[in-house]
This record gives structure tokens, C-alpha cells and sequence, in this order.
């Protein structure tokens, strides 16, 4: 097959609904993303306008209910995901030095699905009856006994998303096996690379659980089998083992790249190689193999035997090590390096320190008699937003700054970029952290009303989270005035940056990036 | 590792976003099919077909650009295949780890044991914690079974059947191999018809289980429901290895395939092992155990 054949770009509507091209499904992977972004960022606002002051104002008690379970739904599953499977789109191929992904048309099959996925769900607002109102997690008998009708769809939702996901991430893992040049020996893979395979190896061991509770789930609700049922004989703690079979690994799979782009950057502009790059690979690969074993601390109090109390808390604990050493490994890059700070940097920065604040509550309810105080109380959302919005979406900020510039030919303005991370992080930290006083006070989550004493930790967070939200707008305008123009970026990009990618393809990248290997040394 | 003969990229294709939509109007019609809407079960029947018409139309293309692929794709698919039979063991795994969990914790639980002496006493004290389950907890919600589903009658016969075809393949692929055709033809259709009679049998059973005598049907609490969905999944996933069978036996009967190049063969026969080794499973912990 000659290779200026596919040197010209598809043009039209027809370019992007038939796409072979890694760039451009990783491109709507990203767009996807954005939109969904501000998507469950409304409802979050939503949340946040109704606690802004005890009692009811805004919404009702359902409608709060159906909001925080789309929020989480959309965040975790069309937000941070798609990110992560556009960056894989985009960076795989040009880090490993090849053309395209291994499976193009399955790739985007894989993207496609998550718009009929996504329109699936969200019509749930506007059925009959409500939308799922039982949180992101779904617990039965929430969602089968008590689930709305809506419930099916989305259950089915689910469904789609999942092959979506096992497809997206057999891909990936196909590629980096069978597609590096000649000379990218696996343990000279850029660490985003490695993270990334690792990742889709989750994905492919736990989506399918999902799609299995949720099948129970579907059966419980309407062919009358009793998987969560204990007068059947089945138990709806059940659930929540399962559940978390595939929802702690699943945690894992929106982290784990944020730290593979983390570890491109610091380096970049610490102007140092990654320190301890082969004790990076062991720790990513250490967090996923114990991320089968510790599921049931999502449910301490659940009711479980002292011997899985202990085994599961002690299992927990263990995360901290490989953890730690990522972070270390980090502080380490930088240490003497010649450090710069441009937008990606701070972004990283900001994650490291954040993210390990996340990772340090984390650690805290991993101890089962202290978890049973903060179980389901604000303290969980103050730690998981914290790793999850200050780690995998302020990674999603870092790693867009960070190869804006590669895949558009433009540097982003750095001034506005500024802007958008400082003003961020100061509101996320008004926005999450007095979540944590408010937890360990006693503030249950998931609840549209709270008692007075509450109140001035939630006006704060509200604050905090209005600015956040707004000035992710500020971030959406960076991104289309970097694409429309702007400075032109070298191939390099920035002074210290390393990578095929930058190394060895111009900027902007072309549309198959290495139609011949290049050379690895 | 890709070597610098050059690349293959595939031309831009329409199945993938008719695959998706044909895959949404499946599961729009089969929600609206169980919510019982008038137009639920149109609508699934032109899903379903429009995703097998679809299947047909992809693979037919693969079919045809097949002679250009390079080793390199050849590997991506043999890597990709593995990958998704990974993720439908996790997908019986999820059943397999509810069974057990089911019967090993739960079952116990709900007979008193651990600290659960007053859930028995107080909730279900008619509750007897022997699998298979054959008297509920609230046995009126959920009548339980009459009697439990052997093992070596029917489900006996199919594992042999599906072993049996296991072998069959391995012949038909050996000849294959050495260009035998007609031999591959016969253990083709040998295959085919093992897999078939597999299905026939199971059908036979479900009949079984489901008559008044017996009473074992997917409401008849957790032995139940673990039954049915274990053997029912694996029952549609030989359905669907054998659609695949099927089309490599009407492939062979065309001509195609060479002795060294016949991925969609081993394919469909790794897919095959694959329902069989899950068979062995069930085999053991939903029957004989």
C-alpha cells in the first residue's frame, strides 16, 4: 500500500463519521469529552446552587437525586475516560512510532457508540416517572427494587458504553504490542505509553463485570431471578462486590494515565529524565494488580467478616507504597533540575501536590474503624474530587497545554493559561477542601438539605465551585483561539522535550504520523 | 514489533457507525420490548438484523481486502481476538464469583450462621441452607425448585457433544493445514452439527427444568437464577461460535482459506475452545457440585 495515498485528508461530514484516522477520532474522543464536561459540570453547578443555603430552594429532592447520579455518571464515564482514550488516540501511535492504531475501524466504532451511549442516558431526564436517582453507583435494591422504569435504559446505556470501552482499550493494547518501530524495546516506552497499556488491561478485566451486574441487575428488575434478593436467596451486598470488583479498578483506569501524562511532563520541564523510569513502570504495574484485591473497602460498613475488614484495609494500605514511590519519583525529577514553569508545568506541579492531599484521605479511610465515621459523608466526595478533579482532570489540563502546541502547529496562550490555572486552583481548593470539615462533622452526602451548622463550609464550596465551573469557559476559549492561530510552535515545542513526537514529527503532526519506522536508539 | 516494509491503514469504512447505530436500535427496541411498548419487539428484530446484516457487510470487506494485509495486521488481529475472549472470561466471571459468593457466604448467612442467628430465626426460620436451594427464604415470592438439576443425564451427553467438537475441530483445522479439503469439509459440518445438537439438548433441558415436576426456572430464587444465567450465557455464546462455524464451514465450501493463511478460521476456533473450556466450568460447579 503506498503511503501518499493516504497523505490527503477525507474532507467533509464524511471524514469524521467514517474515520481510520487516529488523530481525528482522538480529536473527537477530546471534543466528546469537553462537551460532556460541561454537561456534568451543570449539574454539579445544579448541586452546588441548592446547597448553597439549608432548606429547599431550587430543586426538588428527586431532581437533586437524579443530578448527583448523572453528574457522577457522565463525569466518570464521559469525561475523564473518553479524555484519556483521545490522548491514547492521539499520542500512542507518534510515541511508539507508528502510523495509525492497530484496529482503525474498530477504533472508531469504539467512539461512535459513545454518542448513542450518552444520548441514551441523558434522555432519561425527560422520561416518564425520573432519570436513575440511586448515585453513580447504583446500589440495589436502589436500582432494582426502587429503580425508575428509566433504569433499563440505563442499564443499557451501560451496556454500550462497556463495549465501547473494551473495544477502545483492546486497541491500545494491540498497538502498543504489535505496532512500535524498530528499537522501542518495551522498557524504552515513553511512560505515558506504559500507563496506558496497563490501563487497558483494567479495562478489559473489569468492564465485562460491570456489564454483568448490571445484566443481574436488568434480570432482577424484570425477568425475576433474585441475585440481590434475600428472600430468593441472593443478598444485595452481593452487588456491592461485584459492583466494586470492577469500580475500584475502575479507579484506577481514570488515574493511571493522568500519571503517565504527569511523568512526560515534569521532565520536560525540569529539564531532567525521569528519575526512576523503570521503578514507574513496577509501581503502575504494582497499583493494578493490587487494584483487584481490595475492592470491598468501598463498603467497610456494609456488614463483612473481621477476617475481610482486616485483609481488605491492610491490601490498602499497600497501595500507599508504589503510590509513594510515584510520587517521589516525581519531587525526585524535579530536584536540581533547571525548572520552568509554563502552564503544563503548574498543572503538574498542582497535581502532585493535590493528588497526594487526595491520596492521603484516601489512605485515611483505608483504616476500617475510622472509615466507619466517614463512610458516606462528605469527607469521601472532599477525597475523591480531590483525585479526581485536581488529579485526573488537572492531568487532562496539563497533558492538552502540554501537546496543544504538537497537534495543532499553535502555541495556546500562555497568558490566558496562566490565567485559567491560577484562578483553578484556588477555586478547587475553596470548592473541595471545607468538604472535609463538613465530612468529618458529620454532613452525609448525597442529600439536598442539611442542618444549619453546615452552612458556612457549603457557601464556600458553592463559591468555589461557580468559579470553577466558570472558568473552565475561560479554558474552552484558549483551546479555539489555539487551534484558529496563534504563534507558531517549533517541532520541538518546548526547550526541554523529549519523545518521538517531538523529536522526530513536525508540528503541527501529520495526518498518519510514521507512514515509514523511524529509528529508536 | 512492525518491521519497515511499510504500514497498512485501512480506507476510511461506514460499518463502524452503522455498527453503532445498528447497536443502539437493538437496545432501544429490547428496553421497549421489556417495558412491553407495542413497537419494542419491530424494533429489536430490525436491530438484531441489522446488526447481522452489518456483520456481513464488514466482515465481507475484510474478506476482500484480506489479500493485502501484511503480517503486521495479521498479528493485530490474532493480539485483538485474544484480548476480547480475556474479556468474556471476566464476563463469566462475573456470574461464576456471584454463584459463589451466593452459595458460600450468603446461603450460610441466611441459615444463621456468623452473627446472623436472629436473620434466620426472626426473618426465615423455615430457611434451609443446603445447595442446591430447595426451600427459599420467602418461598412464596420465590418458589423454589422441586428438585435439583442433575448432572449426569443431559448435561452429561452435551459435555461430551461439546468435547467431542472441540476434537472435530482440531481435526478439520489440521487438515487445513495439509490442504486436505474434503476432510475439513466433513469435520466442518461434524463441528457444526456436535454444536447444534449441544443447543438442541440444552432446549431439551430448559424444557425440563422448566415443567411443573421440576419447577427450575429463573424466578425460583438464587439456584435459580445462577442456573439459568450461567447456562443461558454460555448457551448464547455457543449460539453465536456456531453462527461463526457456520459461516467458516460455508467459507471452506467456497474455496477459501489457504493452508498457511486462515486467521478467521483459528478465530472462530479459539472462540470455540473458548465456549468449551467455560462448558467444563459450568459442568462442574452448577452441575456436579
Amino acid at each position: 500500500m503506498s503511503d501518499d495515498h493516504h497523505d490527503h485528508k477525507p474532507t467533509g461530514l464524511g471524514r469524521w463519521l467514517f474515520s481510520t484516522n487516529h488523530k481525528d477520532i482522538g480529536t473527537m474522543y477530546l471534543w466528546f469529552s469537553f462537551i460532556m464536561l460541561f454537561i456534568g459540570g451543570g449539574m454539579a453547578m445544579i448541586i452546588r446552587a441548592e446547597l448553597y443555603q439549608p432548606g429547599m430552594q431550587l430543586v426538588d429532592p428527586d431532581f437533586f437525586n437524579q443530578m448527583t447520579t448523572l453528574h457522577g455518571l457522565i463525569m466518570v464515564f464521559g469525561v475523564i475516560m473518553p479524555a484519556f482514550v483521545g490522548f491514547a488516540n492521539w499520542l500512542v501511535p507518534m510515541m511508539i512510532g507508528a502510523p495509525d492504531m492497530a484496529l482503525p475501524r474498530m477504533n472508531n466504532m469504539s467512539f461512535w457508540i459513545l454518542p448513542f451511549a450518552f444520548g441514551t442516558l441523558l434522555s432519561t431526564l425527560f422520561m416518564e416517572g425520573s432519570a436513575p436517582n440511586f448515585g453513580w453507583t447504583f446500589y440495589a435494591p436502589l436500582s432494582t427494587t426502587y429503580g425508575p422504569a428509566s433504569t433499563d435504559y440505563f442499564i443499557f446505556g451501560v451496556h454500550l458504553m462497556g463495549i465501547s470501552s473494551i473495544m477502545g482499550s483492546i486497541n491500545v493494547i494491540v498497538t502498543i504490542l504489535n505496532m512500535r518501530a524498530p528499537g522501542m524495546t518495551l522498557m524504552k516506552m515513553p511512560i505515558f505509553v506504559w500507563t496506558w497499556l496497563i490501563t487497558a488491561f483494567l479495562l478489559i478485566a473489569v468492564m465485562p463485570v460491570l456489564a454483568g451486574v448490571v445484566t443481574m441487575m436488568l434480570t432482577d428488575r424484570n425477568f425475576g431471578t433474585s441475585f440481590f434478593e434475600a428472600a430468593g436467596g441472593g443478598d444485595p451486598v452481593m452487588f456491592q462486590h461485584v459492583f466494586w470488583f470492577f469500580g475500584h479498578p475502575e479507579v484506577y483506569i481514570m488515574i493511571l494515565p493522568s500519571f503517565g501524562i504527569i511523568s512526560q511532563i515534569i521532565p520536560t520541564f525540569a529539564r531532567k529524565k525521569l528519575f526512576g523510569y523503570s521503578s514507574m513502570v513496577y509501581a503502575t504495574a504494582s497499583i493494578a494488580i493490587l487494584s483487584f484485591i481490595v475492592w470491598a473497602h468501598h463498603m467497610y460498613t456494609v456488614g463483612m467478616p473481621l477476617a475481610g475488614e482486616l485483609f481488605f484495609m491492610l491490601a490498602t494500605m499497600l497501595i500507599a507504597v508504589p503510590t509513594g514511590v510515584k510520587v517521589f519519583n516525581w519531587t525526585a525529577t524535579m530536584w536540581k533540575g533547571s525548572l520552568t514553569f509554563e502552564t503544563p508545568m503548574l498543572f503538574s506541579v498542582a497535581f502532585i501536590i493535590l493528588f497526594t492531599i487526595g491520596g492521603f484521605s484516601g489512605l485515611m479511610m483505608s483504616i476500617t474503624p475510622v472509615d466507619f465515621q466517614y463512610h458516606d459523608t462528605y469527607f469521601i466526595v472532599a477525597h475523591f474530587h480531590y483525585v479526581l478533579v485536581t488529579g485526573a482532570l488537572f492531568a487532562i489540563f496539563a497533558g492538552a497545554y502540554y501537546w496543544l502546541p504538537k497537534w495543532t502547529g499553535n502555541m495556546y496562550d500562555e497568558t490566558l493559561g496562566k490565567v485559567h490555572f491560577w484562578i483553578s486552583l484556588v477555586s478547587v481548593n475553596v470548592l473541595f477542601f471545607p468538604m472535609h470539615f463538613l465530612g468529618l462533622a458529620g454532613m452525609p452526602r448525597r442529600i439536598p438539605d442539611y442542618a444549619l451548622q453546615f452552612t458556612d463550609f457549603n457557601q464556600m464550596a458553592s463559591i468555589g465551585a461557580f468559579v470553577f465551573g466558570g472558568i473552565q469557559l475561560l479554558f474552552l476559549y484558549i483551546v479555539i483561539k489555539c487551534i484558529r492561530g496563534g504563534e507558531k510552535a517549533t517541532d520541538q515545542v518546548w526547550e526541554g522535550a523529549e519523545g518521538l513526537e517531538f523529536e522526530q514529527l513536525p508540528s503541527p503532526a501529520p495526518f498518519h504520523s510514521f507512514t515509514q519506522a523511524p529509528e529508536v536508539k | 514489533m512492525s518491521t519497515n516494509d511499510g504500514y497498512y491503514i485501512p480506507e476510511p469504512s461506514k460499518w463502524p457507525i452503522i455498527a453503532s447505530l445498528t447497536l443502539f436500535v437493538t437496545v432501544f427496541g429490547a428496553v421497549n420490548t421489556i417495558h412491553g411498548t407495542s413497537f419494542g419487539m419491530p424494533i429489536l428484530m430490525i436491530g438484531l438484523i441489522s446488526v447481522l446484516a452489518m456483520m456481513y457487510g464488514w466482515f465481507s470487506t475484510v474478506v476482500a481486502e484480506s489479500p493485502s494485509y501484511n503480517g503486521q495486521v495479521d498479528v493485530s488481529f490474532r493480539m485483538g481476538m485474544m484480548w476480547f475472549i480475556l474479556s468474556e472470561v471476566m464476563f463469566f466471571a462475573a456470574f461464576f464469583g456471584a454463584l459463589f459468593y451466593a452459595r458460600v457466604l450468603v446461603m450460610p448467612w441466611l441459615g444463621g450462621a456468623g452473627n446472623n442467628a436472629m436473620t434466620h430465626e426472626v426473618l426465615w426460620p423455615t430457611f434451609e441452607a443446603v445447595w442446591p436451594i430447595l426451600t427459599n427464604p420467602d418461598n412464596t415470592a420465590f418458589v423454589a425448585p422441586k428438585e435439583a438439576m442433575g448432572a449426569w443425564g443431559l448435561p452429561a451427553i452435551n459435555t461430551l457433544l461439546l468435547l467431542t467438537s472441540s476434537v472435530t475441530l482440531t481435526i478439520a483445522h489440521h487438515a487445513l493445514r495439509k490442504g486436505e479439503r474434503a476432510k475439513l469439509n466433513l469435520w466442518m459440518i461434524v463441528t457444526l452439527a456436535l454444536g447444534v445438537a449441544f443447543l438442541v439438548l440444552q432446549v431439551v433441558e430448559y424444557m425440563h427444568a422448566y415443567d411443573d415436576a421440576m419447577g427450575l426456572t429463573l424466578a425460583s430464587g438464587i439456584y435459580g437464577s445462577t442456573f439459568f444465567m450461567l447456562t443461558g450465557f454460555h448457551g448464547f455464546h455457543v449460539t453465536i461460535g456456531g453462527i461463526m462455524i457456520a459461516v467458516m464451514l460455508v467459507r471452506c465450501l467456497k474455496g477459501h482459506f489457504t493452508a498457511d493463511n486462515h486467521f478467521a478460521f483459528e478465530a472462530a476456533a479459539w472462540y470455540w475452545h473458548f465456549v468449551d473450556v467455560v462448558w467444563l466450568g459450568l459442568f462442574i460447579f452448577v452441575y456436579i457440585l
